[in-house]
């Protein structure tokens, strides 16, 4: 066969091979200089603002420096708490199917949808749940923001819970079934025994996600500042909704305390994601290579 | 083989089918309940609602025209500036840091820890930092130097079309480059080294084979980041000013149809309910379209097997 490059490197082709190597490390310092920002400017002025009281009181009036975020941070755990309760068994549930039953025309099928769900924007979903549960509850509620969470949650859940369960080797399944378990114990003992880090990975990237949703709960959940004494009546402030309304404000006061929760958000996505790449990440390879 | 161990299995298949039907059902439940809820504006307004240019509350004249227009703008600022940038990267870690694995890795992990940053500190950050500084050093000297072209004519205030685009440019990188990163990932090694066998460069390698081999992934990829823009409510809607507009002009206030959703649907009632809810049935089709696309493309690039978003 003939070549189709000239047998010796010409001086254009260096050239142009030196030019894309700079263009492609200047789209690194491009992608990578604007979160440096942001996350510097979540770091310093997050700093500034995050103290015990500031963790521990209620917000309060624009005009006051002394507002904290303790019930928002209590509503968002309340909400993602509820949302895990409903999205954990379902997603779970739907992965197992995925992938102990791959075969059947159900699990492709609904893994496509699955995987459609995920990229879906979650402002539809709320926009959804406030039709359905809002409009007929006639109130808002941390019951309704947890429904519209546990629907970003269930499609994450699913897809690494299949992902981790395909990685289960065959031999297992086969080995246990010839001992005579049948094949429900097999799928509990030994199928989800084996990939059960990679479903708590997905479990937490789920919560992480739900975590950082803002769209969803402003049609469900609403905002509150005070502590909600009823999950199915009354509206429920959230972390991610504080810094929305403070931050668009334009009191100086709010986008303070606005930058203070973003830290504090951060610190808990970071925690989540650090914790499924390190602990759960070695495990894993542990697991692969033992 | 017992009865009792029968019934195991069977109780087994039929809950997790169930949780499997689950997605199934929520999926054409939403169809279902947005077509409903939108019922009384489609047939007062019929198709007319999506070439109408004005969007009245008090004279009950609704048109979706200046939010489709918004959307595809500022999708359309982000991907022309994400794209190249995320192909950078992913052609950075799967290319040049083949020899460097724990560099690739932790850089890897950055982006992929930024891809999970809530889109509501991208808007924080959008609102209070980037919108001043894009107004003060961007888009007023466009202003003044290029002003005579319409792209560049209103008078910057920081919370537009551009700004907003620039936000969803950083939004999506992430997200497009770790699926772009995998796609190149995939490539089989023999066709780098076929090509390096006949002599090419670096770039040679990259441009005529792995990029090539590629490209529907990377249409993938491009198509996700594009789901994840015309989806994308708070960043957006933190920085684009909210205003029902349709002007070429870069630098003018604009809305979105998410944006419309989050702001106005809680104060709505009546028809005015019901058109936001249209609103959010064309978003769904949309989404629908875009993410059906996105998943065949990748399950094809993949052979069946699913690429890790």
């Amino acid at each position: 066969m003939k070549s189709i490059l000239p047998t010796q490197i010409s001086l254009w082709r260096k050239i142009v091979n030196k030019l894309m190597t700079i263009l492609v490390i200047v789209a690194v310092a491009l992608a990578v200089i604007p979160l440096i920002f942001i996350l510097g400017d979540v770091l310093l002025r997050g700093a500034a603002a995050v103290n015990l009281t500031f963790l521990t009181s209620l917000p309060a009036a624009p005009t006051s420096k002394n507002g904290g975020i303790a019930s928002p941070l209590v509503g968002s755990f309340t909400m993602v708490g509820l949302a895990s309760l409903f999205s954990i068994p379902i997603g779970v549930g739907a992965g197992m199917f995925f992938s102990e039953y791959s075969w059947s025309k159900l699990s492709t099928v609904s893994g496509f949808m699955n995987d459609v769900l995920t990229g879906f924007p979650s402002m539809v979903l709320g926009l959804f749940v406030f039709v359905v549960i809002v409009l007929t509850t006639k109130s808002f509620s941390a019951f309704a923001g947890a429904v519209a969470l546990s629907f970003v949650m269930i499609p994450i859940i699913a897809r690494t819970t299949d992902e981790s369960l395909k990685l289960v080797p065959n031999t297992l399944r086969e080995a246990s079934m010839a001992l005579g378990v049948p094949r429900w114990k097999t799928t509990f003992r030994i199928v989800v025994g084996t990939g059960k880090t990679g479903v708590l990975t997905g479990i937490i990237l789920a919560v992480a996600r739900a975590t950082g949703e803002t769209a969803p709960l402003i049609l469900t959940a609403f905002w509150s500042t005070h502590y909600a004494t009823n999950l199915f009546n009354q509206p429920i402030g959230s972390l991610t909704y504080l810094i929305y309304l403070y931050g668009t404000s334009g009191a100086s006061n709010w986008e303070t305390q606005a930058w203070g929760a973003a830290l504090i958000l951060i610190l808990i996505m970071l925690a989540l994601n650090l914790f499924v790449k390190v602990i759960i990440g070695r495990s894993l390879t542990e697991a692969r290579m033992g | 083989m017992s009865i009792k161990l029968l019934r195991g299995d069977t109780i087994l298949k039929i809950l997790l089918a169930a949780a499997a039907l689950f997605i199934i059902g929520l999926l054409v439940a939403l169809a279902v309940e947005l077509s409903m809820g939108s019922a009384a504006s489609i047939s007062q307004f019929g198709p007319g609602f999506l070439i109408g240019t004005k969007w009245d509350a008090v004279h009950e004249i609704f048109g979706a025209l200046p939010f489709i227009y918004g959307t595809l703008l500022t999708s359309a600022i982000a991907l022309l500036i994400g794209l190249p940038i995320s192909l950078g990267v992913a052609i950075f870690i799967s290319e040049k840091l083949k020899a460097h694995q724990t560099f690739g890795y932790l850089l890897g992990t950055l982006v992929d820890l930024l891809a999970a940053v809530p889109s509501v500190i991208y808007g924080l950050w959008g609102v209070l930092i980037l919108a001043p500084l894009l107004r003060d050093y961007v888009e007023m000297p466009l202003h003044n130097s290029l002003g005579f072209i319409p792209l560049f004519s209103g008078t910057p205030f920081g919370f537009n079309f551009f700004t907003a685009g620039i936000v969803l440019a950083i939004m999506v990188i992430p997200t497009m480059s770790a699926v772009s990163r995998d796609v190149l990932s995939a490539v089989p090694n023999s066709q780098r080294e076929a090509m390096y066998s006949l002599g090419a460069t670096d770039w040679e390698v990259t441009q005529k084979s792995v990029l090539p081999y590629a490209r529907s992934g990377i249409f993938g990829a491009f198509v996700l980041g594009l789901g994840r823009a015309v989806g994308e409510t708070m960043a957006v809607t933190m920085v684009i000013g909210n205003i029902p507009t349709i002007t070429a002009n870069l630098f003018s206030g604009g809305y979105t149809l998410s944006s419309l959703i989050a702001n106005e649907f809680g104060e709505s009632s009546g028809i005015y309910q019901s058109a936001i809810i249209e609103i959010g049935l064309i978003l769904f089709l949309t989404a629908l379209l875009i993410n059906v696309l996105a998943r065949l493309l990748l399950w094809r690039m993949s052979h069946g097997r699913q690429v890790n978003v």
